[in-house]
């Protein structure tokens, strides 16, 4: 069992399974977010269960960020080890014959996201818990959609929004089918159908945020 | 026609290398790209000059000798061969065509393209068999019935011959797509069954000290690869090794 927290392959693993986390995470996030469009009373409703919430709060939450940090921390791990693995590169290197740029660059795509989420705490994260913790604002289960409406009212912090999301749908297009890959999951047998339902994920629920972004922002200017 | 090669010299493990350019002329479409090479090498011992040392041996796609990064990939731009079933034909006079050795921290460059791939020596040596009496009572594998599906799989991951072309083309030189491949052609066949345990904890352990870089993925390995040894057996190993830690 130690050789297999060691190894190379136990790396590919909490890679995999931490990605494979935050895909669930994101699909509960797009869930409750797409409300604020379809229903906002619905949207007020879910996001202060969840704002208030003790399980999600104080269990859910701490795990959603250590999956975020171990993800992260594990991204840059490889790419020292894998930049060791090949200490001189070679002067002609055509990595669009045989691969995507995307499939070559997660490392750039995620450290945009990983930046993208410093904003996003910023903008909600570190807002909620100076509302419920420091200044100890009112208990109010109808404020959610108006801070939200708020929020992208900005157009620069809008389009940053939109251009992060891009970057994720990108990282998600590798990412989420390859997870399966580095778990064992695939095999010759199997048919293009899953391919296919992880690509359609990583282009829907990220289109779905650009959407949610989108119309909110111009809501506000045909106000 | 005539090309422009940019071919990596370099004297010794030791010694920083670089690429030098080198006019050839005459060249014909039919030529193997290790003939152009042979062309090239008379031309400099003619000259005076020391000739390009690389790896050859079968010249007919078997060794896995002939390996260079040619144009940034290995093996050259045509799918599915080596780089002695390369021909000229595939390039335009006038063209500049680069040379390099496989990059890799696990692939030491012994002098110009020659590398020393014995880490995948070691790797072979630390599982890849089966212990079989062959003292002349050896059974005929044909009495064990296998299923089809599973005996082209192991066949198909048998014809890795180890040239390294996986390791070239990923961009973390990584070595699982051969090390997998090993792993499967016995790890699919009854044969294999009895030290399946041993035989992928031990092979991913010495592809780790070797110093490959890790999987991420990409694919390049694959389409890269001169026999067309399939991704899928990457995530074979991964299921086996999962097993061997996990349940034993």
């Amino acid at each position: 069992m130690s050789a297999l927290v060691k190894s190379s392959l136990a790396r590919k693993w909490v890679m995999a399974l931490s990605g494979l986390f935050l895909v669930v995470f994101l699909t509960q996030h797009f869930t409750i977010n797409i409300t604020s469009v379809i229903a906002p009373d619905t949207f007020n409703e879910w996001s202060h269960f969840m704002g208030y919430n003790p399980l999600v709060q104080f269990i859910l939450q701490p795990i959603l960020i250590a999956g975020v940090i171990v993800h992260f921390i594990m991204g840059i791990v490889l790419e020292i080890r894998n930049n060791k693995a090949r200490p001189i590169k070679y002067k002609r290197f055509d990595g669009n014959s045989n691969s995507t740029w995307v499939s070559r660059n997660m490392i750039y795509t995620g450290a945009v996201v990983l930046a993208f989420l410093g904003l996003h705490f910023y903008d909600f994260w570190i807002h909620e818990i100076d509302y419920k913790y420091i200044t100890v604002g009112v208990e109010d289960p109808t404020r959610y959609i108006e801070e939200l409406r708020e929020k992208f009212v900005d157009p620069v912090r809008t389009w940053i929004y939109v251009g992060s999301f891009v970057l994720l749908a990108l990282h998600l297009w590798h990412g989420f089918n390859s997870s399966f890959q580095s778990m064992g999951v695939k095999s010759v047998k199997q048919g293009d159908g899953f391919r296919k339902f992880t690509y359609a994920w990583a282009i829907l629920i990220p289109a779905g945020f650009v959407f949610i972004a989108l119309y909110h922002h111009f809501n506000h200017i045909a106000a | 026609m005539k090309l422009n090669l940019k071919i990596w010299r370099q004297e010794g493990p030791k010694v920083k290398g670089k690429l030098v350019d080198y006019p050839l002329d005459g060249v014909d479409g039919d030529m193997s790209f290790l003939e152009m090479m042979d062309i090239l090498n008379e031309k400099l011992i003619n000259e005076g000059d020391i000739p390009v040392e690389f790896d050859h041996d079968c010249r007919e796609g078997i060794c896995g000798s002939c390996n260079m990064m040619i144009n940034g990939e290995p093996h050259g731009p045509q799918k599915l061969t080596t780089t002695c079933q390369l021909h000229m034909r595939k390039f335009s006079d006038g063209d500049t065509i680069t040379i390099e050795p496989w990059r890799a921290k696990a692939f030491p460059v012994i002098k110009d393209l020659i590398v020393d791939r014995s880490a995948f020596d070691r790797i072979q040596q630390a599982g890849g068999y089966i212990s079989v009496n062959t003292s002349g009572n050896t059974q005929d594998a044909n009495s064990i019935p296998i299923e089809k599906s599973k005996a082209d799989e192991a066949f198909w991951s048998a014809t890795c011959i180890g040239c390294g072309a996986c390791v070239a083309a990923c961009k973390n030189a990584s070595a699982m797509l051969f090390t997998s491949a090993k792993i499967s052609q016995f790890a699919l066949l009854p044969q294999g069954e009895l030290e399946a345990t041993e035989r992928v904890e031990a092979m991913v352990r010495q592809m780790d000290e070797e110093g490959f870089g890790n999987c991420s993925n990409t694919g390049a390995c694959m389409v890269e690869c001169p026999k067309g040894i399939k991704l899928e057996n990457i995530a074979r190993m991964n299921r086996e090794y999962l097993k061997a830690e996990v349940v034993g």
